[in-house]
């Protein structure tokens, strides 16, 4: 029965897209205001989300991909790439003040602003296609690690990073809540 | 669930209903578990978003340029799940916007106006640029906050965490500077 693909697969991919969009919207994080004042540490909104969805997402898929329902799907770690590529991403992050997911969902809701630098967007695209050629003989070489995963490089079960990772978070949102109040 | 009434900067948004970030994050972390397995598909938003620049590409550089370049020859332009994930993303934040009742064309936003001032034109040149930058930073690295953030950081990818330390040192010392903080 799974994976659906074919036109079901279509139809899957705008509702799919619209509960992502409808959570970023509803989560506040549709909202130049909220991205930027969490790089300013005034507003952790945006880690508060990522770190939770990390955890929830990656306890279920772990387990998902043990049962044999689902297969991971690990990015290569070029190192030099990602690292150059995040940084830059970062700074642009800023600049624009959303991330391209959460840029859609405001364009959704109403934002101009997020509409002009989705154009930006798709021009940052066709500068990339331009320069693929030099990026993949001199950038993408550099500190090759393949489809490395931390549990499997740190020696330790899943389960444990995922407890750790739960620990650190719980501890900054008691601090950062805390704060607020 | 919960009502907040402030906005970003602090000023009263009439008739906003956001949902707290727990259940939000929850929210994204169960749709990741149906995704992978329904349609075998991490969520990801810059690989299509790349396939689309090469359909507004191809008017001005010409469909052989754009045929022949060896990127787009890997991430052709074509309705298919990722760009229609696209479409959804903007249906999904125009639903919450329209029921919810906070709808609004905005331009410029409030802390923007509180360091920048109010005009809309270089409001949307820095957004122009900082797209440009974003999405060139998100391709180099292969992924941007959902694809290699969010997807990679659930499976424990050293890509993913990789982006993510690198993506906050960067953001942090972009935002300092630019909202003039002393550190």
């Amino acid at each position: 029965m799974f994976p659906v693909s074919g036109t079901a697969s279509l139809v899957l991919a705008v509702l799919f897209g619209a509960v992502f969009g409808f959570l970023l919207h509803r989560g506040r994080v549709a909202d130049y205001n909220t991205i930027v004042r969490q790089f300013l540490f005034r507003d952790f909104t945006v880690l508060k989300i990522m770190l939770t969805a990390i955890i929830v997402g990656g306890v279920g898929v772990f387990a998902l991909v043990n049962l044999g329902y689902a297969k991971f799907h690990i990015k290569d770690a070029d190192m030099l790439a990602v690292a150059l590529g995040a940084t830059i991403f970062g700074v642009g992050m800023v600049v624009y003040g959303y991330c391209p997911g959460t840029a859609l969902a405001a364009i959704g809701g109403g934002s101009l602003h997020a509409l002009v630098g989705a154009a930006g967007m798709l021009l940052g695209g066709v500068l990339y296609a331009l320069t693929f050629d030099w990026v993949k003989a001199v950038i993408l070489p550099v500190g090759k690690l393949g489809k490395a995963q931390l549990h499997t490089l740190l020696g330790l079960p899943p389960g444990a990073i995922f407890l750790a990772l739960a620990g650190v978070a719980a501890a900054l949102f008691v601090v950062v809540e805390r704060r607020r109040a | 669930m919960s009502v907040s009434t402030l906005d970003g900067a602090g000023a009263r948004v009439a008739g906003r209903v956001d949902w707290t970030p727990y259940l939000v994050g929850v929210g994204i972390g169960v749709l990741s578990w149906v995704v992978f397995v329904v349609v075998n598909a991490p969520l990801g938003i810059t690989t299509s978003l790349a396939q689309v620049s090469g359909g507004v590409a191809a008017p001005v550089l010409g469909a052989d340029a754009v045929a022949a370049n060896s990127y787009w020859a890997k991430n052709p332009l074509k309705l298919d799940y990722g760009t229609l994930f696209l479409v959804g993303t903007m249906i999904g934040g125009f639903l919450s916007a329209m029921t919810a009742r906070s709808f609004r064309l905005e331009s410029v936003p409030t802390l923007w106006a509180e360091r920048f001032g109010p005009s809309a034109g270089k409001r949307f040149v820095a957004a122009f640029l900082g797209g440009v930058i974003a999405m060139y930073g998100a391709r180099l690295a292969n992924g941007c906050t959902s694809g290699n953030g969010i997807s990679g950081g659930l499976q424990l990818a050293l890509s993913g965490w990789t982006f993510l330390a690198a993506m906050f040192v960067a953001g942090i010392a972009t935002a300092f500077v630019m909202f003039r903080v002393k550190a």
